[in-house]
């Protein structure tokens, strides 16, 4: 066996039995953050406004599953997410995706603080110069009118 | 100025009143599923005999998949003697239904398939992998494969006699190849 064989047959035992160490040392290599992370955006199916991470249901636990097996297949995060939209549509994100028709949820609150905002300023600035500086004067009151008034009063007392 | 505001107030109320007017219509029940006209994922699992039991092995018949529970009352008992019923109706007619039950213990299961006396193939989906492959949400839903192996209709709720025969009628119509 000539000394490059040798150093070959080294190198593949060194690197077999280091993959071999990382496999045993990592029965579940997958970083349950990251699992966590992608369950928090996920919504859970049978339940109101939880999210996958949140919920006790079975079907949530089998999901987090799902996102384990995926991950540990080498999935990245968001081939996961993915796998789910592909499913059960955009529905499944708990926040739509910030493009197309969806943009108007994002857009439609922050257009209305503008609008209310620019109402509100409006309005003010109208009072504050209508107190200011078209007060109405007082109506005269005519001298018959006057008269008439301390009339009825003497009358009533 | 006073008169155009006077009508713009109101105006605008109008696209919030169509949104809310669409929105209460909709049943947030009723999910469009993505999976409709794609086809069906595929799947093994082992009956409750510990049968083989895959999609791919049926191709070229009209697959009706049925997700249901032992827990899921009333619906899955309303539609355990309809399915059983249409199984023996129409499978001399290329027709198989398969029931998958889902987040289920064994026995329970083994316990409503022989108080029905269902005869079609019945496995677990112990691990929900192929409750959510098709995109369940809860039972019971049923899936309409054709003969191509396209899921065509997703049918949420308890299956009647009626949406059986209408929809396996008109997919045993269509030809097994494109």
């Amino acid at each position: 066996m000539s000394r490059v064989t040798l150093a070959l047959l080294a190198t593949l035992i060194v690197l077999g039995a280091t993959s071999f160490a990382a496999g045993a040392q990592g029965a579940s290599p997958v970083n349950e953050q990251t699992v966590y992370d992608i369950a928090t955006q996920l919504r859970c199916v049978v339940c109101q406004n939880l999210s996958v991470a949140d919920s006790p249901s079975e079907m949530a636990s089998q999901m987090r599953g799902i996102i384990r097996e995926r991950l540990a297949a080498g999935e990245s995060p968001a081939q996961v997410q993915r796998y789910f939209v592909d499913r059960y549509g955009e529905w499944i994100l708990l926040s739509p995706p910030r493009r197309g028709f969806n943009l108007l949820v994002w857009l439609l609150p922050l257009a209305a603080v503008v609008v209310g905002l620019a109402a509100a300023a409006t309005l003010i600035w109208r009072w504050s110069h209508r107190t200011r500086g078209a007060r109405p004067a007082p109506a005269a009151v005519d001298a018959a009118m006057s008269e008439r008034i301390r009339r009825e009063l003497e009358r009533e007392s | 100025m006073k008169r155009l505001w006077r009508w713009l107030i109101p105006l605008a109320a109008i696209p919030v009143l169509a949104l809310l007017a669409y929105g209460f219509r909709v049943s947030p029940r009723d999910i469009p599923s993505p999976l409709v006209g794609r086809p069906a994922p595929a799947f093994v699992l082992a009956t409750l005999e510990g049968a083989p039991l895959s999609l791919e092995s049926h191709r070229g018949k009209v697959v009706v998949v049925n997700f249901w529970a032992s827990w899921c009352y009333p619906a899955c008992y309303e539609e355990a003697p309809v399915l059983e019923r249409n199984w023996r109706g129409y499978r001399e007619r290329g027709v198989v239904v398969m029931g998958l039950d889902i987040q289920d213990k064994r026995d329970a299961a083994q316990k409503f398939v022989g108080d029905f006396g269902l005869t079609f193939p019945v496995a677990q989906d112990l691990k929900g992998t192929v409750s959510v492959d098709y995109g369940v949400y809860g039972v019971p839903e049923t899936f309409f494969v054709d003969r191509q192996g396209r899921i065509r209709v997703k049918h949420v709720g308890a299956v009647t006699d009626d949406v059986f025969k209408t929809t396996v009628d008109r997919l045993l119509t269509e030809p097994a190849t494109p």
